[in-house]
């Protein structure tokens, strides 16, 4: 019988990603791992990382905080990586060789994943492995110290898009990875958050059932390059997601559904505020740009409920 | 029972890779390599191998996927060439820090610019320093018999490092040549069980790969890795042994052709030694003392054993099918001159540049060479020391 995914039950399991590794203090990727690792629990499985924070931090000369089968090649290749090891895995079992049902999850920051490992990514999920891509996404390139990557907000101060005095950080809107995945037509694709770690961990639980490619974005507040209170990723990811900045939702089979809505959606400048990488939007003068954010993160909403009301209108018709 | 067959050499190799049926392959197209894998995949499609075929995206992942595989526990293959090597560059490291026996055939191409898919060995030579043991093949003959040792020679408990086997792109992967194929039964007892080491997939005792070691053990890791490579030349001799047993046919570390008592010699990698034979053969009957060394273990590169072979000749001249640019010389003149340069009597040197981009060798090339060393043996010295030949200057 599963697991059930509730505290009493949870408590009782082993951490697979150990204590003592050297992600800085406040880091939302442990928390990230080690609730994607207790959704798993009922599989043994082996996990793949790309090049970044979680992987210099996890694993080091002698020393290893993962109690799973665990690899690290390069940067952009954890996707590749993992479908290498999947495909063996196949062959293996078809052979006779291998008897056991095994789990396969990559965990990776966005530049890993939004940039440099995009193809890599696609290229693995458009060959059907059986495997779940995790992008543990804290919008920006943080392992080098903060440079702006695909998926880095609007108007976010980075070191290479400074805020300056005729720039205003990053100019451009990030990508949005998550419809891009869903729109490679696989099984499984969804948004989630570690504040509302019930829905995060069903959701891995939900992708690790399903057969073929999975791709999950969770949002990982990151203290240092975001310059938050270092106590504070918790409640930066509750705020993303009680403004819309980070809906959580998923695309099962091409179906969409919202898995949260907000009683009432907070204004992003709650969101933002908190943030230090957002400080230069609130001198005086600069109202427009939130203004300006404000209405993509509405945009987006008002799509995506569009999107779900169209799939379960459909559902009712049928 | 051997059987004798009419074929390319990418048929060849593609059968080497029918009758050792890897766990897994990883397949990318890139002229002149293609049809190795293309032949290879019908055979899966026929249900002639156990191999799972992954058909990626680029030969970069090709590599990383070949990685995770190895890792994973089972017997791996690829095969690219030119570009494909080029982009896959990165990952050529971490397969041999990660120590894993992969078999990837490089069937040599010119690199871009200008793009040109015909034979040099600018791709292989780009990966020289890159920690994967090299075989250089003359003819299909030879790649099909250093791809059936070369999963023995990576997969060896003492060695457990990947490896290439280069021959020359349309010369030899599209020419059709005589082959001997050994019996399929024979091959697979030869290659053997895959032994797997530290697999990934065995979830009881997992295991990280892929570790951060910074300056306090990083060199140490670098130097453990460097000892491995002492080992290389005699398991090469070991399975060459154990594979003329099955094949009558005899390997070394390289060909000494009429070297013995040559004054003059030449030394040159792939198909081109072929058409220095030959003509090496009409000097002799001349009477004209030339004699070829052609290396077949390229890297790790049998340094001690090239120079006592080339140590008492005259003059030698080395023919590169790429060039090191920036006033430097061709790669293989700077492997021959550094097995060379610690003897007190040792032979005048040479280098040649040709067949770039696939233009022609011809036995006028190899005679122009010779010519010229008997001038150089006779008066001791050089008019040039670098130069390309077969070029419109």
């Amino acid at each position: 019988m599963a697991t059930p995914l509730n505290l009493k039950e949870l408590s009782k399991q082993e951490l697979r990603f150990t204590s003592g590794h050297r992600l800085c203090a406040g880091c939302a990727a442990p928390t990230v791992v080690k609730m994607i690792l207790l959704a798993a629990c009922d599989w043994p499985v082996v996990v793949a990382s790309s090049t970044g924070c979680l992987e210099v931090s996890s694993c080091i000369s002698t020393y290893t905080a993962w109690k799973v089968p665990w690899i690290h090649q390069a940067f952009e290749n954890a996707a590749a990586t993992l479908s290498g090891v999947e495909t063996m895995y196949r062959s293996l079992k078809k052979q006779g060789k291998l008897d056991k049902d095994i789990k396969f999850i990559a965990i990776c920051g966005d530049g890993g994943t939004y940039d440099i490992g995009f193809q890599s990514l696609s290229g693995a999920m458009e060959r059907w492995h059986n495997m779940l891509y995790v992008c543990y996404n804290n919008e920006a390139y943080m392992n080098t110290g903060i440079q702006r990557s695909g998926a880095t907000p609007t108007y976010a101060d980075t070191t290479t898009c400074p805020a300056g005095s005729v720039i205003p950080g990053k100019p451009q809107p990030r990508k949005d990875l998550t419809k891009i995945m869903a729109a490679h037509g696989i099984p499984y694709v969804a948004q989630a958050a570690p504040s509302h770690w019930p829905d995060l961990m069903k959701k891995v639980r939900k992708a690790l059932e399903i057969e073929g490619p999975k791709f999950m974005n969770i949002f990982t507040p990151c203290n240092r390059g975001w310059r938050t209170r270092t106590d504070d990723a918790i409640l930066l990811s509750r705020l993303a997601v009680e403004t819309c900045f980070w809906p959580l939702y998923e695309v099962e089979n091409g179906v969409t559904r919202v898995t949260y809505k907000p009683k009432e959606k907070k204004p992003v400048v709650e969101f933002l505020k908190a943030q230090g990488r957002f400080k230069h939007l609130f001198e005086p003068g600069k109202e427009k740009l939130i203004e300006q954010i404000q209405e993509m993160i509405d945009k987006n909403w008002e799509r995506l409920l569009k999107e779900e009301e169209m799939f379960s209108s459909k559902e009712e018709a049928k | 029972m051997t059987k004798v067959v009419a074929v390319t050499g990418n048929e060849a190799v593609a059968n080497a890779f029918r009758q050792v049926e890897p766990d897994v392959c990883a397949a990318y197209p890139i002229t002149p390599q293609t049809e190795l894998m293309q032949r290879f995949a019908s055979f899966v499609s026929d249900g002639k191998v156990k191999t799972e075929l992954v058909l990626v995206e680029s030969e970069h992942s090709a590599l990383s996927a070949c990685v995770g595989a190895a890792a994973a526990g089972g017997r791996v293959a690829t095969a690219t060439a030119s570009q494909g090597l080029a982009l896959a560059w990165e990952i050529l490291f971490i397969a041999s820090g990660f120590r894993l026996p992969i078999v990837m055939p490089v069937v040599n191409r010119a690199l871009s610019a200008p793009i040109n898919i015909h034979c040099d060995h600018s791709d292989a030579m780009g990966a020289r320093d890159s920690g994967w043991i090299q075989l250089w093949s003359e003819n299909a003959q030879e790649a099909y018999d250093n791809t059936i040792q070369a999963f023995r020679i990576a997969e060896h408990m003492d060695i457990r490092l990947p490896v290439m086997i280069c021959y020359d792109g349309f010369i030899i992967s599209h020419s059709i040549e005589r082959i001997e194929y050994l019996d399929d039964e024979l091959v697979k007892k030869f290659v053997g069980e895959y032994k797997p080491l530290y697999p990934l997939l065995d979830v009881d005792k997992p295991k990280s790969y892929g570790p951060l070691i910074l300056t306090d053990l990083y060199m140490e890791v670098r130097r453990s890795q460097a000892e491995v490579y002492k080992k290389v030349p005699k398991v090469v001799l070991e399975v060459a042994k154990e594979f003329k047993k099955i094949s009558g046919r005899s390997y070394g570390l390289f060909e000494a052709y009429r070297l013995d008592d040559a004054e003059i010699g030449v030394v040159i990698l792939n198909s081109a030694a072929g058409t220095t034979k030959d003509v090496i053969d009409e000097y002799r009957a001349q009477g004209v003392k030339v004699g070829l060394l052609k290396p077949r273990l390229f890297r790790p590169f049998p340094y001690e054993e090239v120079g006592e072979a080339l140590k008492h000749l005259k003059a030698v001249c080395v023919l590169d099918r790429a060039d090191g640019f920036g006033g430097s010389f061709g790669p293989l003149y700077l492997d021959i001159a550094a097995s060379l340069c610690n003897f007190k009597e040792k032979p005048i040197l040479i280098n040649r540049i040709y067949g770039l981009g696939g233009r022609d060798y011809m036995p006028e090339h190899a005679q122009q060479v010779i010519e010229e060393l008997q001038k150089i043996a006779k008066t001791g010295k050089v008019k040039i020391l670098k130069e390309y030949i077969g070029v419109r200057e």
